[in-house]
């Protein structure tokens, strides 16, 4: 199996300047995540599985370690280190995230910030549409609302738009943060489903689920994260 | 992506300029006036790329230099240092190399700008469609049914409605005049758009059907744009990536999600801390 | 000063005539370099002259300096030789130029000082029209700033008059421009070829005769050389349209008084307030009436 992703001695802190505050986040992550696979983050609350999430998509500036991504023409690029204009063509191109929220234009039909990556991809607008009805159907998002901007929608309604959005252009590496967080229990079987195919296509997968159910039915690989050391302890070893 | 400017070490200093200027200034000494000499240092070893079809955010208060920067990549004011290339199709335009009829003709076929004082973007003597022709026939179009058929179009794109491309923009709302402005730096399809401030003072719904405008052009015809604004929600809106100023310097850049989640410097910090 | 300095042998009639010597040098040097760069407005040290400026001192010091014993003058102001200005500017002319003759034919004229009109009669390349100029950047309605419009003329960047053009078609369907018509010389330059009506305009296109022309209170002077292609501003699909002096009906009005059908006419409103038309070039008009007794006396 190809590795997609090989992530080696990740950490993350933060440095808030006004208040002087160092504040850990994650510290010494190694995992790998191959084609077609998933690899599931599991951890208490404040383990920072989100950090890991937002370090490899560039949301936040990783403080040390290794990203590795092979990227579709067979290059290695430490995501750590690449230039900002790479990440950005990464992201268009190879590697998908889908977050709890739902960031979009407010004043967007559903049905047009579901198409929207694939029309940046230079898909027609028929055809992105299309796919588009297809993937809110499956995720039983209801016709009536398609063309309707989703600010107004419930958090269950939001996160299925959102989880359309993320899989409609079928990326390499497809980075999930709870997709299924406020989906009743047979939407979110129809996402499972929806993921294992998506699996069989070959896309490989670094999740957050909420429910050890959900860890089960699709990781293929379980990394465990342990909350990092305190932020006093932390200051005094800088101090020191 | 390819590139289509590359802006390095831009610097602007109003005034005579002594040796100290540039260690006497900026965010560490916590103004951009030389307490030597009195000059501004407006903005001082600016550098940055532009990719084509790429939204850049400079952000930043009044006095951080953000306006700068455009008005002398668009030849509205001249820079004291610095190097800056416009790369287009086969050509490559080094900027503060051209001669005056040299940068008169970039500026009017492969630049565009839009203003947020419509009063230096649009000529209120002429009509609004005036005011396109003008850009029109500044790039040798000399057909006047033509230049009007596109000035319609051009007015209709950016929702200015047609029947009222005749009237002068003063009788237009702010939140019209910028639609005109924004048609008027479009009508020569430039591969480069500089914004500054384009939104700064209207209503918030005028505020948000510019924007969305903005964005439909961008997806449209593939316009890069350089966004000057001290609005983050204009940068979290519109931006890829983002590049905050102060006192004349960059002092971070970043994409614009992890400049608004992951700030590095402490203005920056309280910036966002301060809007959120 | 060099008190020892003796002034050049006068070979070429300098000292004739009203002008000083340095006076005729400075205009003739500028003649020159006007001509060499055809429609652009050169400055020169333009003199007082006894008249009020915008009487056509521009136009004066223009033939005051060209004038030589051999030459025949005609003065015609909105084409007449009888208005006041002509009269009074010929007169000063006979007064201080001895042995200069001035006539009022077009055709015997070698100097033809003018306002408002280019004579109807085609000039020769012996001929030299001199036009009187009030306003001689066609820029100044767009751009109040003197040094702009150098900076604009040199590019030759006229689409803000252009625009201009647009905004008339726009408002009223026709360019209305009447007289001062922006007019490209030789592709380059765009001059304003003095209050001419449009009529005249297409008469500066290869012009066998040098045009010259002069501004005395804005200190330029300008020439069309002979042959010099001009061009009115216009637009591809609405070209540039003389006045064609068609009545309700469609027909060409003819002059009131020699029966002419194609020359420029002056509107007139006669003593019962009923309009009526007559030649504006009273010379022309003159000759036709000639022509018109002889054939009926022969």
């Amino acid at each position: 199996m190809e590795t997609i992703l090989k992530i080696e001695g990740l950490s993350k802190h933060f440095l808030l300047h006004d208040q002087t505050k160092l504040i850990p986040s994650c510290a010494n992550v190694d995992l790998s995540v191959n084609a077609g696979q998933l690899t599931a983050l599991v951890g208490p609350t404040g383990a920072g599985k989100s950090s890991v999430l937002k370090c490899v998509y560039r949301t936040y500036l990783p403080s040390g370690g290794r990203i590795l991504y092979r990227d579709g023409s067979g290059h290695s690029i430490d995501l750590a280190q690449a230039s900002e204009h790479q990440m950005l063509q990464l992201r268009h191109a190879e590697i998908g995230f889908v977050t709890q929220f739902l960031h979009c234009l407010p004043r967007k039909s559903a049905l047009d910030v579901v198409a929207e990556p694939l029309l940046t991809r230079g898909e027609n607008r028929e055809v992105a549409q299309g796919k588009a009805r297809e993937l809110l159907a499956l995720l039983r998002v209801p016709e009536r609302l398609w063309a309707v901007p989703p600010a107004t929608f419930s958090g269950g309604e939001k996160q299925r738009v959102n989880l359309a959005r993320g899989l409609i252009a079928r990326p390499r590496l497809l980075l999930l943060d709870e997709p299924t967080a406020s989906l009743d229990p047979a939407t979110t079987d129809r996402v499972v489903e929806l993921l294992q195919a998506i699996k069989r296509e070959g896309v490989a997968m670094l999740a957050i689920f909420h429910h050890p159910d959900l860890v089960r039915r699709l990781g293929d690989r379980v990394i465990e994260l342990a909350p990092p050391v305190a932020v006093t302890d932390l200051l005094e070893t800088c101090a020191s | 992506m390819k590139k289509i400017l590359e802006v390095r070490n831009l610097t602007k200093i109003h005034g005579r300029g002594c040796p100290q200027c540039i260690d006497s200034t900026g965010p560490e000494a916590d103004t951009n006036i030389c307490p030597h000499c009195g000059s501004v240092v407006a903005a001082y070893g600016v550098s940055f790329d532009l990719h084509a079809g790429e939204i850049l955010g400079i952000m930043g208060e009044s006095g951080s230099g953000k306006s700068t920067v455009v008005k002398t990549l668009y030849f509205d004011d001249a820079p004291s240092a610095g190097e800056a290339i416009v790369f287009d199709e086969a050509r490559q335009w080094n900027l503060f190399a051209l001669n005056a009829a040299e940068q008169r003709w970039l500026r009017n076929h492969r630049l565009g700008m839009v203003y947020q004082n419509p009063h230096l973007g649009l000529n209120f003597n002429v009509s609004a469609g005036g005011n396109i022709a003008e850009r029109l026939l500044m790039s040798d179009l000399a057909h006047y049914g033509e230049i009007r058929e596109r000035a319609r179009r051009l007015l209709a794109r950016t929702e200015v409605l047609p029947e009222r491309m005749d009237e002068s923009p003063k009788k237009f709302s702010g939140g019209m005049q910028q639609r005109v402005q924004i048609a008027k730096a479009l009508a020569t399809q430039p591969p480069l758009l500089y914004l500054d401030e384009v939104t700064t003072g209207l209503d918030l719904s005028v505020q948000a059907r510019i924007l969305d405008l903005i964005l439909e052009i961008q997806q449209e015809l593939n316009t890069a744009m350089i966004v000057v604004t001290h609005d983050l929600g204009v940068i979290r809106l519109l931006a890829g990536r983002t590049i905050v100023m102060k006192y004349g310097r960059i002092i971070e850049s970043g994409l614009t999600d992890q400049i608004l989640e992951d700030p590095q410097h402490a203005y920056t910090q309280r910036l966002v801390a301060s809007a959120l | 000063m060099n008190p020892n300095y003796e002034l050049p042998l006068d070979e070429a009639d300098y000292s004739f005539g009203f002008l000083d010597e340095f006076a005729k040098r400075e205009v003739r040097r500028t003649i020159l370099k006007a001509i060499s760069i055809p429609g652009y407005q050169t400055p020169y040290a333009s003199r007082e002259m006894p008249m009020g400026r915008g009487f056509g001192t521009g136009g004066l010091q223009l033939t005051l300096s060209l004038i030589g014993q051999d030459d025949t003058l005609k003065v015609i102001d909105q084409g007449s030789d009888d208005s006041v200005n002509a009269v009074n500017l010929r007169h000063f002319v006979e007064l201080t130029c001895p042995g200069v003759n001035t006539t009022e034919r077009t055709t015997e004229a070698t100097l033809i000082q003018s306002r408002h009109r280019i004579p109807e009669v085609d000039l020769t390349e012996s001929q030299v029209l001199i036009l009187q100029v009030p306003y001689p950047d066609p820029l100044v309605v767009v751009e109040p700033s003197e040094a702009k419009r150098k900076v604009m003329h040199g590019e030759g960047d006229y689409s803000r008059l252009l625009t201009k053009l647009y905004e008339d078609i726009v408002q009223f369907d026709e360019i209305t421009i009447s007289h001062r018509y922006p007019t490209r010389i030789n592709g380059h330059y765009v001059i304003d070829p003095s209050p001419i009506p449009r009529y005249d305009v297409p008469r500066l296109y290869r012009s066998k005769a040098l045009i010259l022309l002069g501004a005395g209170r804005e200190k330029k002077i300008y020439a069309v050389p002979p042959y010099t292609v001009t061009e009115p501003l216009a637009f591809d699909d609405v070209p540039f349209r003389t006045e064609d002096f068609r009545d309700a009906n469609g027909h060409r009005r003819a002059c009131g008084r020699c029966g002419a059908t194609d020359s420029f006419l002056d509107e007139l409103i006669a003593e019962d307030g009923s309009k009526a038309w007559q030649c504006s070039d009273s010379d022309y008009c003159n000759q036709r009436l000639a022509e018109l007794a002889q054939e009926v006396s022969a």
